[in-house]
């Protein structure tokens, strides 16, 4: 708390800009969910929306490079990430909780276990199990089979972890100045993080046409694309991230001592990365 | 109207009543320059003119759910099929709940820090300003969906402001989808807003205020917080898997897939009891800021109360399933819930003698903030000892969906949470505007919300403990008499509320008694340094900050 006045950032365009086109893309989502007709607001907002993160993002860069952030500012993007990030961690909470609510206590349930077992009326001949290939009702239907998870899955799990590594070389080198190895580096992160996300969609393919695996199958198929599905999601914003701080660096805007929006890129790719070892062994290996 | 409020930085203003002199107020300087009209409200990052778009948001969307409620309340108002269809009637109490908790009274909360947290810490501006403007605006994009449900196929949402699956979802008219995304918006709104807040607490205080020192408005805030960014994102979880059951097939709260009902009652919970000390946290941190002002004591157990405030917050995560108990739990659960619930009495408990002891021996004066703050502290404990009651799951049973739970959280909602707002906005607004609010109106409004409130919510005990089930248009004629009172005292507090926008308005207007720097000899706090009012950009640099326990004339 050193400093002697604070700097305050100028008005902005910006955040009136965003919220118009998440309102675009809000309606246009719902309409296309109820009546399939929304594209076009769905499009409008969703360009809209990367439209105004890239010139959100731009002019924050511009202040940055101008040296407009003092100490204090950069504690609050620090400490506004860090919060980030913890609700990030609660939303996948909520997943988590959802599959470990399944698996231990509504399904045993169902089959009857427990003091009351009056669930167990419903569908009598249920037997619970998980991977859960038979429904209770018939008519929803299970998977046929499931993913191996020490084919596809545990590649994509090696490369994750090592492109954990490999960001964490970059920014060591980023420290050190060392500007060609924070190249190869952060371009070696981006290439295992990309091949993770061709790999799951080949997994994808895979299970939807060939295991019978898909959103509708069951309590396993939900949770199993729910989880996969918004981690994937995560991958692919942090790459983007990741993306654009390669430019940034291309363009040689950090130092050694002044590169928070690296570090946080970081933190968000450590992060994704935690997710999926988490996915890896409650939701394919265990 | 909008645009006259609040002040800009005044030619015309005089700053010789300002005690913290130049520090307090922008000589010019650095500032950039403002867009006028409509543009300056849109582009806005200022913390004062963002939180009292805020407040009018919620000011709006209070009138917006009260109405809702008088439609409500006149259907009920004799038995019978009498006023509106059930299908409206249930698209009335759903939107009534969804709007009064998102629309209405958390916002207002948040408004109440966005103006008072920079100015109690000493702080420039929120940390992050760009963010703050967004997060207001996603309210208004999120209120215009979720309201326009109600003229979509089939209607708004009309399965209570809880949502259970798979009445929702299975069941739910077309429009849920829409209602999802809106709440997803509103989520978003709540978090962001939440993070600007923790990083503004953590990181702008001025020197030499340590945590230990804040204002107990500011603590709470901190703490509710960490709660929003803790549990809105549950809420996000679960209402996608809620998008997800009902557009692509999934089924998470569909038994007959494997999924489960109660699930969703369980995520919904952890969400929505944490939620309801978001809704009264600040409220506690409000009232404790009125009641020393005007009993011209110091608070008493500042300590306990920051320890209090955090404890409940910490239980409020172990107790969510009391509201489940019809469920079918297990037992171990019952008890356990049942036990953590009522855990959350001790903090409370000490929250509630804490102020009776500031109380206690004091020069005690009743303008109005004061009025509010003590009726709040009546009616919050009347909501609090009806917890008690609902806590012990044998006789949660008998209660459980009757009018007797309308009863306890109105009680806390509205004479608790909305009172407390209520008594901010008397206490500051000489701060806001410049003006001390009108008395004689200040106290008509008092006193017809007083007797409105209670009239409305109290017989709602008795009609519930007789059995009287919610959400229902109809009922049985043994409870008529009671829910004609409830109706009577509904329209009287709805209609006084009209007193409270004269208040505002005449505020806005400047028409009142001129407020100095120090609106109440009293009141302590960075604020009543600044000038009234407060002048739009404010501590540009750090102000001088001598905690109370340091200070000289203590030792």
């Amino acid at each position: 708390m050193s400093t002697s006045s604070y700097y305050v950032p100028a008005t902005s365009k910006w955040p009136i800009i965003s919220v118009i086109f998440l309102g675009f893309l809000a309606v246009g989502a719902g309409m296309l969910m109820t009546s399939g007709s929304g594209l076009i607001p769905f499009l409008i907002g969703f360009v809209g929306t990367l439209w105004v993160m890239y010139g959100w993002f731009m002019d924050v860069f511009k202040e940055s490079q101008a040296g407009l952030y003092d100490a204090q500012m950069d504690r609050s993007f620090r400490q506004g990430m860090a919060w980030f990030i913890f609700s990030e961690v609660m939303f996948f909470a909520a997943f988590f909780g959802t599959l470990f609510y399944i698996r231990v206590f509504a399904l045993p349930w169902l089959d009857g276990e427990g003091a009351k077992g009056v669930t167990a009326l419903l569908w009598p001949d249920f037997v619970a199990t998980w991977p859960l290939m038979t429904t209770p009702d018939p008519s929803i239907g299970g998977p046929d089979a499931i993913v191996n998870p020490w084919t596809l899955p545990l590649i994509n799990t090696l490369l994750l972890v090592a492109s954990s590594i490999t960001l964490t070389f970059a920014h060591h080198a980023l420290k050190h100045q060392d500007r060609k190895k924070l190249i190869n580096w952060l371009v070696a992160t981006l290439v295992l993080g990309g091949v993770f996300l061709v790999i799951q969609g080949i997994e994808y393919v895979h299970a939807w046409t060939e295991l019978g695996l898909t959103l509708q199958a069951g309590i396993y198929g939900a949770t199993f694309f729910l989880l996969t599905g918004f981690h994937g999601v995560h991958v692919t914003i942090g790459l983007i991230i990741l993306a654009v701080m390669l430019v940034r660096v291309l363009k040689g805007h950090f130092t050694p001592d002044q590169h928070f929006a690296f570090e946080a890129s970081a933190w968000y790719w450590h992060f994704v990365d935690v997710v999926w070892i988490g996915l890896f062994l409650f939701v394919y290996v265990f | 109207m909008v645009p006259e409020l609040p002040p800009r930085p005044d030619k015309h203003q005089a700053i010789s009543d300002t005690a913290a002199g130049g520090s307090a107020v922008d000589q010019g300087g650095h500032h950039h320059e403002q867009p006028t009209g409509l543009l300056r409200w849109l582009l806005t990052t200022n913390h004062k003119e963002i939180g009292t778009l805020y407040m009018l948001f919620a000011l709006l969307m209070f009138f917006i759910g009260g109405t809702m409620a008088l439609i409500v309340r006149a259907e009920l108002f004799q038995p019978g099929m009498t006023f509106v269809v059930p299908e409206f009637f249930n698209q009335m109490t759903t939107m009534h709940g969804l709007i009064m908790v998102f629309g209405a009274i958390m916002p207002a909360f948040v408004g109440l820090a966005n103006w008072l947290i920079p100015v109690q810490i000493g702080a420039p501006d929120m940390a992050l300003p760009r963010l703050n403007n967004f997060s207001f605006w996603l309210l208004p994009v999120s209120f215009t969906i979720l309201l326009s449900t109600l003229f979509m196929e089939g209607g708004g949402p009309n399965f209570g402001w809880t949502f259970y699956a798979p009445l929702s979802t299975t069941y739910g008219p077309p429009s849920t989808s829409f209602f999802i995304l809106a709440m997803h918006l509103a989520g978003i709104s709540s978090i962001l807003g939440a993070i600007n807040i923790i990083a503004t607490i953590l990181n702008l205080r001025t020197p030499n205020m340590r945590l230990m020192d804040m204002p107990l408005f500011v603590w709470t805030w901190l703490i509710t917080a960490f709660l929003l960014i803790a549990v809105m994102p549950v809420l996000a979880g679960v209402i996608t898997m809620m998008l997800l059951d009902i557009n692509f097939g999934t089924s998470f709260f569909d038994a007959a897939g494997g999924g489960d009902p109660v699930l969703f009652q369980h995520l919904f919970w952890f969400f929505g009891h944490p939620e309801v000390y978001i809704m009264i946290l600040p409220a506690f941190g409000i009232v404790s800021a009125i009641v020393p002002t005007f009993a011209r004591k110091r608070l008493f157990g500042y300590a306990s109360m920051v320890y209090a405030t955090a404890s409940i917050a910490l239980l409020s995560f172990v107790v969510w399933a009391h509201h489940m108990f019809t469920v079918g739990l297990p037992l171990t659960a019952q008890l356990f819930f049942m036990y953590s619930t009522m855990l959350i009495a001790v903090p409370t408990g000490v929250k509630v003698f804490n102020w009776i002891a500031t109380l206690f021996r004091g020069s005690i004066s009743f303008e109005l903030p004061m009025l509010f703050s003590l009726a709040f502290i009546v009616q919050f404990t009347i909501g609090g000892l009806s917890g008690v009651m609902l806590a012990i799951a044998p006789v949660d049973f008998q209660y459980h969906d009757t009018y007797f739970v309308v009863a306890h959280f109105h009680y806390v909602l509205v004479p608790g949470a909305v009172f407390a707002i209520l008594a901010a906005a008397y206490y500051w607004l000489p701060k806001w505007s410049g003006v001390y609010p009108n008395v004689k109106l200040g106290l008509a409004h008092f006193w017809l919300s007083v007797i409105g409130v209670n009239l409305t919510f109290f017989p709602m005990h008795f009609s519930g403990l007789a059995g009287m089930p919610r959400r229902i248009p109809d009922y049985a004629l043994q409870f008529a008499d009671f829910n004609m009172l409830s109706s009577i005292g509904g329209f009287l507090f709805g209609i006084s509320q009209l007193l409270f926008v004269a208040v505002i308005v005449l505020c806005i207007r400047k028409k009142g008694e001129k407020a100095p720097a120090q609106a109440w000899e009293g009141a302590e706090g960075l604020e009543w340094q600044l000038p009234s009012p407060a002048p739009l950009h404010t501590f540009d640099t750090p102000p001088e900050f001598i905690p109370e326990r340091d200070s000289p004339s203590r030792h």
